[in-house]
């Protein structure tokens, strides 16, 4: 197991190893003690195909069983066809945006990831998931909450921030995560003078501490601090170009909230419409689009956090993946396992992570999905101690790391 | 009936709201709960009394017709707790369980310009052509401006317009029908069976799925919707089942001949897993597959140009099914989707996962056992009666207890629809739309939840920062007037309150809009803004009846912590 000892013990190594580096990275390296770690969690809500966002084109048994959404191998030269990554993996085509962080090494792909519970069901794999119990659906808290309340405290609400209309399970728990959907809309607005906005605040700020009063404090909390922050001020930098898509935005806030230095330790962001039963496409099409936006909102987001990247881990999930033969309408069903980025300064990237199962009949879950050969948990508790310096086991509880995935520098 | 049983028909009883008795007058079809069967006949018009179990302290009198009309309604409107009261809480229930004995005209009338309400799918299709590729492709190379794609393709010609005027009704029925009863459970059930409006031909769909498969059965038999929505071309396009066919299937004919066709398990595991047995229901992975091949060919006719049910028997796989143990002979043809349909809500894990759900939205975000137990009995005494089912809740002990009263939080379009009706508003269907855009802020636009589960029903999902942000900035607009074709009554809600004495104004808005007394607190707070220059306006023209700004005091008390519950 590891401990909190031995994480700092690493994090002293990590700063040893700084010396010799570039003046960038020292500015870096302290910068990341002022505003500390933060890592930023992607949920893929529906599904995603991992089978086409990182195509296993070596693999034999690809050819064949998706006739018409099976993506052609990866050839030199040719950017309409899937991007070769190692040899045997390949990038869907439309992520092409992040093929310079591949090659850079910043970006990690951990494939046949998934989870130890075999439900086909969106909700409850997501729910599973986000509470980082697979199998348990009475955890009260997300595994991200979890991992938040298990650092320092610290006296901002900017701790745990949503962008979205919800808070999403995963961020539920004691922690006062913030949710939402737009920094410049986070006010109250009209009454030019303050009293409204006072007296909204003093309405939730008295009385019985239950969760309504509990989330009203924390709001106006927030809102003071963001307005003096001016965090939706600031501006992409370095070029960085978001597509103009919930991702995009959502992600362009949070590396303004990061920018702004309210003390953002753990971000979340979701997308929809992986669940492609129907006409999902190959080189082009439905699920081409939607890789299209992730890629670009992805690459945006790196760019424009520049430098800063190095204190930062983006973790793309999704509850499954789908089914590895293609179904009767040009689309796949319900799956098992898939694949998940990684994405960040101190990533070692350029790598595929995980033992690859194999698409022989033989060797797919039930004959039919691709088997997961990565706990989930895996991942994210590697994440959890080696990014955010907490200790696995009560973020997870009941499970025991099988492996370590060496994923984070 | 055991011991338990009677004690909690004993507790009905005492409530004074064995419905039973007087529907039995007014005959209509209406199966009694078991509950009810064979309890003494009591006189309607026992008095209310509490009920001291050592569970669930009951509430009484006042705070029963608040809590009643905070539970059936989209909020209560001023005067309502008074008409309740004349009536009798029991008596008003009952109304509002039979919805065809209310009249209802003014809504309709409200209705009228939303022509697309009554528009036939083959009609919607035909007035609101899909969009010329050719001209995204003018736009996107320059040719075109989007001004004169504009004139050529206006708003109002598009599809998007069928779910606006969805929005914009369902808004307008929440805030001014009389049969409030049977709009919830149009909300209800719809969210139960989710489609969404922003898929694919669901947009030309969308308006005759709530019409033709949901409000007829609303207050009916749950079986009678669940085969309502199997066969609406709405429900077949969202999940999928139009395209599902036998393995080996070719298109014989059409743009699509040659192309092969398959089995797609869309429709048949949000079957099972949200619209009738529940994900812990006891299915398999076999039982999906077998359920995805019995409704095999149940499909949409011509989904451009009529878009109506058909059973295409060549796409149908006509083998054996065997689902949850039960054998589906081979050859049954279309009846394989009806004899699912039949197992499935006769299997008690569908009365169990309905009585849960319903138990949710009405009682509590934790639903009490034992009611969820009594509920799903009337499910299968009654072969699914949801109102029977109601009955049973709203009879029930764990109703009218103090760990319901104000337990729930309202969702988003729960609280905008119940903000207007407090503040004695009126909205005509522009107005609704902008109603439908500020429930969108809060959180839950209007038939947009993407996936088949719909919109959650607990608070927790609820109630975060920006949301609650939003609640508050919409109740300064609506307070204010700010919000197009919605018009507020603020004087005559504080009407007879002396204007010069800013507590008389606030305690008439806080009886009015929030009923029973606020917490202590809250009181307190605007008490003390009372003092605040801007709030107690010394205006020195001193023109209409109020010095004090009650916009300001009542958005105050709409975005209250206390106006968010119910």
């Amino acid at each position: 197991m590891i401990t909190r000892r031995t994480f700092v013990k690493a994090g002293g190594c990590a700063l040893v190893a700084y010396a010799g580096a570039p003046r960038f990275l020292l500015r870096a390296a302290h910068a990341a003690e002022a505003s500390g770690k933060v890592l930023v969690a992607i949920f893929q809500r529906g599904a995603v195909d991992g089978l086409s966002m990182v195509t296993p084109y070596g693999d034999s048994g690809y050819t064949g069983v998706r006739p018409s959404i099976g993506l052609q191998p990866p050839r030199r030269g040719e950017s309409e066809r899937a991007a070769d990554l190692d040899g045997f993996f390949a990038f869907h085509p439309s992520l092409a945006p992040l093929v310079p962080l591949w090659a850079n090494r910043s970006l990690a792909v951990v494939h046949a990831c998934g989870s130890p519970d075999t439900t086909r069901s969106h909700f409850d794999a997501q729910d599973y998931m986000e509470s980082g119990t697979p199998g348990v659906k009475s955890t009260p808290d997300g595994w991200l909450a979890r991992a938040v309340g298990a650092r320092p405290a610290k006296s901002t609400p900017f701790r745990a921030v949503a962008i979205g209309p919800a808070l999403p399970r995963t961020l539920q728990g004691d922690v006062g995560a913030i949710s939402m959907q737009s920094l410049d809309r986070f006010d109250v607005r009209g009454g030019s003078d303050g009293t409204v906005r006072a007296g909204f605040e003093s309405l939730y700020e008295q009385g019985v501490h239950d969760l309504l009063h509990g989330t009203g404090r924390e709001t106006f909390d927030a809102v003071k601090m963001l307005r003096s922050a001016r965090a939706s001020r600031i501006p992409p930098a370095n070029g960085a170009e978001y597509p103009r898509v919930p991702l995009g935005e959502a992600l362009r806030q949070i590396a303004q909230l990061i920018k702004a230095n309210v003390g953002l330790e753990v971000a979340f962001a979701d997308m929809q419409g992986w669940d492609t039963h129907v006409g999902q496409g190959a080189e082009r099409g439905q699920l081409a689009l939607r890789f299209r936006d992730f890629g670009a909102a992805l690459a945006a987001f790196s760019q424009d956090l520049g430098d800063r990247m190095s204190d930062v881990v983006v973790l793309t999930m999704s509850e499954f993946g789908r089914t590895v033969a293609e179904n009767g309408n040009r689309g796949t069903d319900h799956g098992h396992a898939t694949a998940m980025l990684v994405l960040g300064g101190g990533v070692r990237g350029g790598r595929v992570y995980g033992r690859w199962p194999g698409l022989d009949r033989h060797q797919l879950f039930e004959g039919r999905d691709l088997a997961v050969t990565t706990d989930f948990r895996n991942l994210f508790s590697e994440i959890a101690t080696r990014h955010l310096g907490v200790p696995a086991a009560p973020i997870f509880p009941g499970f025991k790391p099988t492996q370590q995935l060496g994923i984070l520098a | 009936m055991n011991a338990t049983m009677k004690l909690l028909v004993g507790a009905a009883l005492g409530l004074g709201l064995l419905g039973g008795c007087t529907s039995a007058k007014s005959g209509d079809s209406h199966v009694a709960a078991p509950v009810a069967q064979g309890a003494p006949a009591v006189p309607a018009a026992v008095p209310a009394r509490p009920i001291a179990t050592a569970t669930a302290p009951s509430i009484s009198g006042e705070r029963q017709i608040i809590h009643a009309l905070s539970r059936l309604t989209y909020g209560a409107r001023p005067g309502d707790v008074e008409r309740v009261r004349a009536m009798g809480v029991s008596a008003w229930i009952d109304r509002q369980l039979r919805p065809r004995t209310i009249d209802d005209s003014a809504t309709d009338q409200a209705l009228v310009e939303l022509t697309t309400l009554r528009m036939p799918i083959s009609e919607a299709l035909r007035e609101f052509p899909r969009p010329d590729p050719k001209l995204r492709a003018k736009i996107a190379n320059g040719e075109m401006s989007r001004q004169e794609m504009q004139a050529l393709y206006p708003m109002d010609k598009r599809p998007a317009r069928i779910a606006t005027e969805l929005q914009a009704a369902k808004v307008v029925r929440a805030v001014t029908s009389e049969r409030q009863l049977e709009e919830l459970m149009v909300d209800f059930w719809f969210n139960h069976f989710n489609v969404f409006a922003g898929k694919g031909d669901v947009r030309w769909y969308v308006s005759a799925y709530e019409r033709e498969a949901i409000r007829p059965f609303a207050m009916g038999k749950f079986p009678d919707l669940v085969r309502a929505t199997a066969y609406h071309p709405a429900m077949l396009f969202y999940l999928d089942n139009w395209l599902s066919a036998r393995p080996d299937f070719v298109v014989p004919a059409g743009p699509n001949r040659g192309r092969k066709g398959g089995l797609n398990e869309n429709y048949a595991r949000e079957l099972m897993e949200l619209h009738t047995l529940g994900v812990d229901g006891g299915y398999t992975q076999k039982d999906v597959t077998e359920v995805a091949r019995a409704f095999t060919g149940w499909t949409i006719e011509r989904p451009q140009t009529d878009g109506h049910f058909i059973f295409r028997p060549g796409m149908h796989d006509g083998g054996e099914k065997i689902v949850l143990g039960q054998r589906i002979p081979a050859g049954g043809g279309r009846d394989d989707g009806e004899r699912v349909i039949q197992i499935l809500t006769r299997h008690p894990a569908t009365a169990r996962f309905v009585a849960t759900k319903l138990v949710r939205r009405f009682v509590s975000d934790t639903p009490p056992p034992a009611l969820v137990s009594r509920v799903a009995g009337t499910y299968t005494s009654t072969g699914g009666d949801i109102s029977a089912m109601l009955r049973t809740i709203f009879e029930s002990p764990e109703f009218f207890s103090e760990d319901a009263y104000r337990a729930k939080i309202k969702k988003p379009f729960e609280f905008v629809a119940s903000a207007v009706r407090a503040l004695g508003g009126t909205t005509d269907a522009t107005g609704g739309m902008a109603l439908a855009r500020a429930s969108a802020e809060i959180g839950e636009p209007l038939y947009q939840a993407q996936p088949p589960t719909g919109y959650a029903d607990r608070g927790a999902v609820w109630v975060n920062a920006g949301a609650l942000l939003a609640r508050m900035n919409f109740a300064l607009g609506l307070a204010s007037g700010r919000y197009p074709h919605v018009s507020v009554a603020l004087p005559a809600l504080v009407a007879g309150a002396d204007p010069s004495s800013p507590s008389a104004v606030l305690d008439r808005l806080l009886a009015s809009i929030v009923a029973d007394q606020p917490g202590p607190e809250t009181r307190a707070v605007l008490t003390a803004q009372l003092s605040e220059p801007q709030i107690t306006r010394l205006s020195p023209d001193d023109r209409g009846p109020a010095n004090t700004d009650v916009a300001k005091l009542a958005a105050l008390v709409i975005g209250s912590p206390e106006f968010q519950r119910r």
